[in-house]
């Protein structure tokens, strides 16, 4: 590929990143499913995710390698799974845990679930 | 001898962030990679540079140090940092990480 086909390709990648991240106030980048979690680190944020009581949208990166590839850079953020709510990151499964633990997390899903 | 990424993080956290406390453990041989790989870390790290800093800038202060590390074979690093007052009230305990799923066989298979 030419270069400005590789860039107009990342762009398009971009375009839909940011539309998914737009277009749902709980999203969830991970290894796999929620039913079939194909990473520790990912299973731990969903059983986080799910104890809030809401629903939430994910994608899987495994299935979408060009996703995969370009999240890391467009979101200053190197590893997987990654939580948006309301079009912010809030962090990979480190911190949605302890926001989970110290009762963050809830009322920060509660409300991004409301108002969407 | 080349040195090991696990020397080499210890020192650039150890550089950055003068820390109270640093433990950076090799978590890969939990993981679906083979022996001796340098894969899969796990770092707590405790410092009053964190003071008044959430949990998202502090990982994005490590992730920025260990760039390098990350975009390289650095494929998991998980993170738990600390102030020296969190970490008091912690009792010196920081979490586990979660047991490997496999991810890497089924994607490389998939």
């Amino acid at each position: 590929m030419s270069d400005d086909a590789s860039q107009a390709a990342e762009e398009e990648v971009i375009a839909t990143i940011r539309s998914q991240i737009e277009d749902n106030p709980i999203l969830l980048y991970m290894k796999g499913s929620p039913a079939a979690p194909q990473c520790g680190f990912s299973a731990q944020t969903v059983q986080c995710l799910i104890a809030c009581g809401e629903r939430f949208a994910y994608v899987d990166i495994l299935s979408n390698p060009e996703i995969r590839s370009t999240l890391p850079g467009y979101a200053n953020w190197p590893t997987f799974p990654q939580l948006y709510v309301n079009g912010e990151l809030i962090g990979g499964c480190d911190i949605v845990t302890e926001m989970f633990e110290s009762g963050e997390l809830e009322p920060l899903i509660k409300g991004a679930s409301a108002s969407g | 001898m080349s040195r090991s990424t696990e020397e080499i993080i210890n020192e650039k956290l150890g550089e950055r962030f003068e820390p109270q406390h640093l433990a950076v453990d090799n978590e890969s041989g939990s993981h679906n990679v083979p022996p001796g790989s340098e894969t899969h870390f796990r770092v707590v790290l405790v410092s009053d540079r964190f003071d008044g800093q959430r949990l998202l800038a502090r990982h994005q202060a490590v992730n920025e140090v260990l760039a390098e590390e990350l975009a390289g074979g650095v494929h998991a690093l998980a993170l738990h940092t600390y102030t020296p007052g969190e970490w008091r009230d912690r009792f010196g305990d920081a979490p586990m990480s979660p047991p490997c799923l496999g991810g890497k066989a089924r994607e490389s298979s998939g």
